[in-house]
């Protein structure tokens, strides 16, 4: 891996000390804060003389405050900062005419995307962490409860799941950049295939659903249909990233909960089942549901990891 | 001239969609030698020197660079030459220091050598002054200089400099042409220099190969290139007389 040093250093060092980094940072931290605070003010008054329940802690994470939780930013916004980082890191290269002179130094090519993703990936590490521990301080003295062992361990499974899942975007970017030459092609091609992912599967796979199962008259009061319209729809929305990750992170920060099924998809015998508020599950429990869809993340971003190597290595390196 | 030459091609041949880019390149080059290479824009200059270096693979034929085959030993072949790419790109938001500090790098040059290299180097290349400013700033000129101080800092047994006086005036033309005779000479590097201007490279060049659209049409000394090809001294030869002549011996 010959050169996969020195790029990932100089990769680091433009990324840390770029306006968009800081512009970037800037705006998650300050959502992150606002976030944070309005939802431990509001945990603090409804926690007020009551027993505190087991996991408060994770409530930090998961509780929608006026807005949304910290949770579903991270989702919702994470694919942003992956792609913000990668978007033109080949092609940028390409027209300023230093790829061409990168290729013929002695180094693999492969550690030119390498060293980049690497990079990429060390940044992404660096805003999550620096968040979480920012945003766990503030909660801890907004609500006063230090977090136990096992919510730790959470809030680390959370962290790494989301750093593959931001990894992916940041993949899908590099991609982009080394297939698209101009880079506001590839930044074009990346927000869109970002609100593809965003709104566009679930609603393709409501139809889907509906082409399979139509809902009318009959099947709505049939349970069993019911239950197989949603689960198609379910499957279907499976290939969308955001919903791989969605699912795997409620379970992991959100131990009340059974199935990877968000509570308004639950079927209607599962909704009344009271056990679900009485015993939450295990840590590995919990680990045992997310794992194939911790996999799928990994793999799909490999892939896309895969492709960018095939292209790139293909590639006509020259200046003009 | 019996030794192994140092470059080495045959049947390169290079064809993107149906456009022969370069046909059926044979040709050798010696140790220490400054070869010119010369055409007009469109030629195949450019792509037969990424085919050597192993940039770009060639649909036919094969290349070797001090014994290594261009395609499969590419690392080998660039760990020993320098490239100048025509339209030299930098990072534009790094100084010159930085900018070859990163190329050390990957040669794998420790930071302690190379920094001692680097400012000889930049000395060498007359941008000391200029040593801290973003590359950003330069004038094409100067990119130049820094891309020749590239190859200072590496030493390569061979350097690859792709129309390294592409849009200089006159006396920044000079001043490179005279560079480059003085790393061939005091550092022992063997030259491929690529140009479209025979005036501009006659002076230094010990041979010079003339290539017309993906052919190497004549290659050998320059007096013996106005010889042979023109009858003439070699103080008027001009390609543009070569390229009749190559043209009036086609129509025969
Ligand atoms: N990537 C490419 N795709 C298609 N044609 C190309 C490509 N690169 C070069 N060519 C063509 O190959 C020929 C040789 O180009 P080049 O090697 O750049 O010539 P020179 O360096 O002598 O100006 C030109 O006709 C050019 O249009
Ligand atoms: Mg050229």
């Amino acid at each position: 891996m010959t050169g996969i040093g020195p790029i990932f250093r100089k990769e680091l060092a433009d990324h840390f000390s770029s306006y968009r980094f800081i512009i970037l940072f800037a705006l998650i931290a300050m959502v992150s804060l606002i976030t944070t605070y309005m939802v431990g003010i509001s945990l603090r008054e409804e926690l007020g003389g009551v027993a505190k329940p087991k996991f408060v802690f994770l409530m930090l994470f998961t509780s929608t405050g006026p807005l949304f939780s910290l949770v579903q930013f991270v989702a919702f916004f994470g694919p942003l900062i992956g792609l913000m980082l990668g978007f033109d890191s080949i092609n940028r290269e390409r027209s300023s005419g230093t790829l061409s002179r990168l290729a013929a130094q002695p180094i693999y090519r492969d550690s030119i995307i390498n060293g980049k993703f690497l990079s990429g990936v060390a940044t992404i590490s660096i805003i999550l962490i620096s968040i979480l521990l920012v945003v766990s301080g503030l909660g801890l003295k907004l609500i006063g409860v230090v977090p136990g062992f096992e919510e730790v361990w959470r809030i680390f499974l959370y962290l790494i799941i989301s750093i593959f899942y931001i990894s992916f975007w940041l993949g899908i970017s590099i991609l982009f950049s080394i297939v698209f030459r101009g880079i506001a092609t590839s930044a074009l091609a990346t927000l869109a295939i970002w609100i593809f992912f965003s709104f566009f599967v679930s609603m393709g796979a409501s139809v889907v659903a509906n082409a399979i199962i139509p809902l009318d008259q009959s099947t709505r009061e049939d349970t069993e249909m019911l239950m197989r319209h949603i689960r198609i729809q379910r499957i279907v929305s499976l290939i969308s990233p955001m919903q791989l990750y969605n699912d795997s992170t409620a379970i992991i920060i959100d131990p009340t909960r059974k199935t990877t099924r968000s509570l308004v998809l639950m079927g209607p015998l599962e909704r009344l089942s009271s056990e679900r508020f009485r015993r939450p599950l295990s840590l590995s429990q919990s680990i045992y549901i997310v794992i194939p869809h911790i996999i799928s993340l990994i793999a799909i971003t490999f892939i896309c990891f895969g492709v960018s190597y095939a292209v790139f290595m293909k590639q006509e390196i020259r200046s003009t | 001239m019996n030794q192994e030459p140092i470059i080495e091609t045959h049947n390169l041949s290079k064809i993107y969609g149906n456009q022969l880019a370069v046909n059926d390149l044979t040709f050798s080059i010696q140790e220490g030698e400054i070869f010119g290479f010369l055409g007009p824009n469109g030629s195949g200059k450019t792509t037969a020197l990424l085919m050597l270096l192993g940039l770009t693979e060639p649909t036919k034929g094969w290349a070797r660079v001090a014994g290594f085959d261009s395609t499969k030993e590419a690392i080998k072949v660039k760990k020993i030459v320098g490239y100048i790419p025509e339209n030299i790109g930098f990072y534009d938001d790094m100084n010159a220091i930085q900018n070859l500090q990163f190329i050390a790098r990957l040669n794998n040059m420790p930071d302690s050598v190379s920094s001692i290299k680097i400012e000889e180097a930049l000395e060498s290349v007359r941008l000391k002054e200029e040593a801290e400013k973003k590359v950003g700033a330069y004038s094409r000129g100067m990119r130049q200089r820094l891309g020749l101080a590239e190859i200072f800092i590496k030493e390569p047994r061979i350097a690859f400099l792709d129309e390294p006086t592409l849009g200089l005036d006159p006396e920044g033309t000079n001043w490179i042409i005279d560079y480059i005779q003085s790393l061939s000479r005091d550092k022992n590097i063997t030259i491929l220099l690529s140009s479209h201007d025979l005036k501009q490279v006659q002076k230094i060049s010990d041979r010079i190969g003339i290539m017309l659209k993906g052919r190497m049409i004549a290659v050998g000394s320059i007096e013996k290139l106005a010889k042979e090809k023109l009858g003439v001294d070699d103080k008027e030869i001009s390609l543009d007389d070569i390229y009749m002549k190559y043209f009036q011996e086609e129509a025969v």
